[in-house]
């Protein structure tokens, strides 16, 4: 017997997609609303809007960055960790303790703090070999609440001397310094905004090479992923140390933009449950998640406490939701994990 | 060959294999029984997803059981599972590829090459580029069958690769099966309740009941075997 060339396996049961789904997976589509993207932050932004929302939009560049390795993590390799804050406030850290203690060039002080951050961030990531689900979402929450312990009790380097370069004269304290070609406001966001256009390139540039072919595998079944050679447990904290590089800029990034001493409620618990439910929000498949739910964080947030109703209200209202959507979506992924068995 | 020595599985009181003992011939060989008998239980095993509680399995002079899980599939070891696990994010080619580089090592230069020969062994060349999730149930089994024959595989494991598709299809898959060893010098084990598939792509076939080994040799008189139709059906014949 021969195999038929012309076997009926190869007949396409025809899937009829809508037309903005066709045009939005024509491969020119991705690279040009890119390119698109990118050049209305980097020019049409600053010439349209006044400093207060350039610094909006500084916050949502930076937190983008941080939304889009979450999203990683929970959208391509089906991790729910909420230790990326985490990593976010390392690589903050670091980078401010260097930029007063060294004259390195900005964008290397970034790279150092990424790396530590991903050294921290595989290590994060260990515990996730065991759990996965709610289970890995409780034991990363753990972990952000212990660095929220540690960070709050060394606090952020403001200029002082010693390992943790901290003064306590209030005016003593001093800012971060800022790449010296890049010092203004509308300079620095542009800066960040090229930061983030690397970071996702990155990340894109990972997904569609050998590692992102094994996150699929692993997200659908680790069962599937193991039977088809992939090493389950490097690979998972790869991702980790990907997603807490990306965290670590971020927060390299975001330390130049606070004028003051570093507070650590961008870092705190809370914070970390944020970031999940924003990316959630977002969207955890695409990397345009990332970008769209640091929008509704950040930008969003901000047009509706200043518009439409109160502070108070927005800032309920948005955790509510969050926090709803959240919830949903842990309980969901976890049944999915424990239906995911061997027999799968 | 693959040589099975007292191999005992127990989930807790239950024992899903009782010291079976059983030599695999090279070649397309059948693995059947009743539910529960113990044949997913058995790849679980081969795979590693499963311990054993005793046992040994010898796989070409190689010992199986002593390699972690993943190793098994880069020394050679491919299966498809009872619900099928084609990777719905990737296109066809990319589920294929995955297997490649990661089961073979296969580096970027014979990639295509590869990958493109295990689809057209398939007849899935068409749709490569397609999605997975745009695609059905019946070329999704044919992907998973794709994934397990693409580069070098000793042992290929296939676990109801038939299971949702109409007879048409079966019949195309059973030419397909029973092709892989010529084609790609594998041992293949086939587990399926289809009788007909069974008979069509196996020379060799063994029957396991109750964890263990029932009879096994030349796929007609073993369905003519009276205690395997006695397990099966009472007394009437199998197929």
């Amino acid at each position: 017997m021969t195999v038929a060339a012309t076997s009926p396996a190869t007949e396409v049961v025809p899937v009829k997609t809508p037309a903005v789904a066709r045009v939005l997976s024509h491969q020119f589509f991705q690279p040009a609303a890119v390119a698109v993207v990118f050049a209305i932050a980097l020019f049409a932004i600053p010439g349209f809007f006044d400093a207060f929302w350039i610094a909006n939009f500084t916050q949502m560049a930076v937190f983008s960055i941080v939304a889009a390795s979450a999203g990683l993590l929970y959208g391509r390799v089906g991790l729910v960790s909420l230790g990326q804050v985490a990593s976010y406030g390392i690589g903050c850290w670091v980078t401010m303790r260097l930029s007063f203690s060294t004259t390195w060039p900005f964008p290397v002080l970034l790279v150092i703090g990424g790396v530590i951050a991903a050294l921290i961030g595989v290590l994060i990531g260990l515990p996730a070999l065991r759990v996965s689900g709610l289970y890995l979402a409780l034991v990363t929450l753990m972990l952000a609440a212990g660095m929220e312990i540690v960070l709050g009790a060394t606090k952020f380097p403001n200029g002082g001397g010693g390992f943790t370069g901290v003064v306590e004269t209030l005016s003593d304290i001093r800012p971060t310094r800022r790449p010296s070609w890049a010092t203004t406001d509308v300079a620095y966001y542009r800066f960040i905004v090229v930061g983030a256009f690397l970071m996702f390139m990155l990340a894109a540039y990972v997904l569609s090479r050998k590692p992102g072919r094994a996150w699929a595998s692993i997200r659908q079944s680790e069962a599937a992923a193991l039977a088809a050679g992939i090493d389950v447990t490097r690979y998972k904290l790869w991702a980790f140390a990907l997603a807490a590089f990306m965290a670590g800029v971020a927060g390299g990034l975001y330390a130049g933009t606070v004028p003051k001493g570093m507070s650590i409620d961008a870092f705190n618990r809370q914070s970390a449950i944020f970031l999940i439910a924003v990316v959630i929000m977002g969207g955890i498949y695409s990397l345009w998640g990332g970008l769209l739910g640091a929008f509704f964080a950040t930008c969003l947030l901000k047009f509706l406490t200043q518009n439409v109703a109160g502070h108070q209200f927005w800032t309920r209202f948005s955790l509510s939701l969050f926090g709803l959507g959240l919830l949903a979506n842990l309980i969901q992924s976890t049944r999915a994990a424990e239906k995911k068995g061997i027999e799968a | 060959m693959i040589d099975v020595e007292d191999l005992s599985v127990h989930f807790g009181g239950v024992v899903s294999l009782d010291q079976m003992t059983i030599q695999f011939p090279a070649g397309t060989c059948g693995l059947i029984g009743p539910n529960g008998a113990g044949k997913t239980t058995f790849f679980n095993v081969l795979s590693g997803f499963v311990r054993p509680r005793s046992g040994r399995i010898e796989a070409m002079g190689q010992d199986l059981l002593a390699m972690p899980d993943y190793k098994r599939a880069r020394w050679g070891l491919r299966r498809t599972f009872q619900t099928e696990q084609a990777i719905e994010k990737l296109t066809v080619f990319e589920n294929v590829a995955t297997v490649y580089e990661h089961a073979d090592r296969g580096g970027k230069a014979g990639r295509v090459a590869a990958v493109d020969e295990a689809l057209e062994f398939v007849g899935l060349t068409d749709v490569a580029q397609k999605t997975v999730r745009t695609l059905g149930a019946k070329e999704r089994r044919f992907i998973e069958v794709a994934r397990a024959v693409v580069g070098t595989p000793k042992l290929i494991l296939l676990d109801e690769p038939a299971a949702g598709l109409p007879d048409e299809e079966t019949a195309t898959l059973g030419n397909i099966i029973r092709n892989i060893p010529d084609r790609v010098g594998a041992t293949v084990i086939l587990v399926d309740h289809d009788m007909s598939l069974v008979q069509a792509c196996c020379d060799w076939t063994a029957v396991l009941d109750f964890g263990r080994l029932l009879a096994s040799g030349p796929t007609a008189e073993v369905l003519h075997d009276p205690n395997v139709m006695k397990a099966y059906l009472g007394t009437e014949e199998v197929a």
